[in-house]
């Protein structure tokens, strides 16, 4: 085979992330890699309840009002989301790293299955939080 | 850190818009990447159209009847029309896919609800591009060389063939059937980002072939290649590959039947 003669003219990348077509587990992936960031603020979040926790009565009860405030409740909502969001691609990647779930419909069932059940989740666990406390 | 952005000489400007076939009335649109390493410009998508009454089933017949009947300055590879070449591998309607075993209709399917209803054709994702829609896959074929495609043996040659038993024959089902078009390794944004050092599905599942072949005997060494944080386990499982391959493979398991192998020597 003759070798591939290179133009002198610096070539083009072509287009990848511009025209690619979207697909369940492209999307899940993007999605666990995103939580899995987003779960640094998370557990500062935790920091900082416990760092009030240990400080005294002061501290506790500033960081008990944000945090039961409707903002303060929105970013817990969020928060919990994401947790359970990353904690089932988790799972998601654990079933892969077994090698199972590979064929077309597993596959994109077990994405989908992510987004579903982290937002079931979610509901479920403030549903429960709400009317048990 | 990856670069999602394209660089300024890659950014995509308005082609020129090819004229109708006359007398035709069943026209279809092509949208093409285009660009062409003599006249210094960047990167533009031409629009043609093609006329389905006087062209065959296929893109690639399209592609071939633009370039015979409109405009031949057009470049593509393309060979055998029957998808074992694996030539004519590029991305078709936001897909990687091989032109001559994708439907025009098919393509249609995913165009439609897009205002043009055109087919739109781009060379093989994040590559280096030679002319029009071909790539420059001279890193993909030594990616491919570096897990030693062939068969290694300590024991002397037998006298007849390396036998096998059909059950570990059957193994090798879903791997040697591979062209190498690189559809699924330029479908990869693992491979966009650390193609340098990540080998990409393509290279990973032939790796996989010589891996499962009951008859190779270097194994352990093979492994050994690719005990590393980029070569194999830059895969995150995000399955292009294995949506995206022409021949139904399914590149994504065998990646992770290799680094099953690769816990399974360790315990």
């Amino acid at each position: 085979m003759a070798p591939t003669v290179r133009p002198t003219v610096a070539q083009p990348l072509s287009p990848h992330l511009q025209i690619y077509r979207w697909t369940w587990t492209m999307a899940m992936s993007v999605f666990h890699r995103i939580t899995g960031t987003a779960l640094y603020g998370g557990s500062a979040l935790v920091a900082i309840w416990l760092v009030a926790l240990a400080s005294g009565p002061g501290a506790y009860g500033t960081v008990s009002w944000f945090f039961g405030s409707i903002v303060g409740r929105l970013v817990l909502f969020v928060y919990t989301w994401i947790l359970m969001h990353h904690m089932l691609g988790g799972l998601r990647h654990f079933i892969w790293d077994l090698g199972y779930g590979f064929d077309r419909a597993q596959r994109m069932g077990l994405a989908r299955a992510t987004l579903i059940g982290s937002v079931i989740l979610t509901v479920l666990i403030w549903a429960l939080a709400l009317t048990l406390r | 850190m990856a670069q999602f952005n394209l660089p300024k000489n890659s950014q995509i400007t308005e082609g020129k818009t090819w004229p109708r076939p006359q007398g035709a009335n069943n026209l279809q649109e092509f949208r093409i990447y285009r660009w062409n390493p003599d006249d210094g410009k960047n990167p533009r998508v031409d629009v043609y159209q093609v006329d389905r009454d006087d062209c065959g089933p296929m893109v690639l017949d399209a592609l071939l009847w633009i370039k015979s009947k409109v405009d031949s300055t057009l470049v593509f590879r393309r060979s055998c029309r029957e998808g074992i070449c694996g030539s004519c591998a590029m991305n078709i309607e936001g897909q990687n896919a091989l032109a001559c075993t994708m439907g025009i209709d098919e393509c249609q399917e995913h165009a439609k609800g897009k205002k043009t209803g055109a087919v739109r054709i781009y060379p093989l994702p994040h590559m280096p591009v030679l002319k029009d829609l071909v790539p420059d896959l001279t890193n993909f074929f030594a990616q491919h060389a570096s897990i030693e495609p062939w068969l290694q043996t300590e024991t002397p040659a037998p006298e007849g063939e390396w036998k096998q038993t059909p059950e570990d024959r059957a193994q090798l089902d879903g791997l040697y059937e591979c062209i190498l078009c690189a559809c699924c390794t330029t479908s990869c944004p693992s491979y966009w980002w650390n193609g340098d050092r990540f080998l990409g599905p393509a290279a990973l599942l032939q790796a996989y072939r010589w891996l499962i072949d009951s008859r190779d005997e270097n194994t352990g060494e093979r492994l050994d290649a690719l005990h590393d944080p980029f070569r194999l386990y830059r895969c995150h499982t995000i399955m292009n590959c294995a949506n995206t391959c022409p021949k139904s493979l399914n590149p994504a398991k065998a990646i992770a039947e290799i680094k099953k192998m690769m816990i399974a020597r360790e315990v």
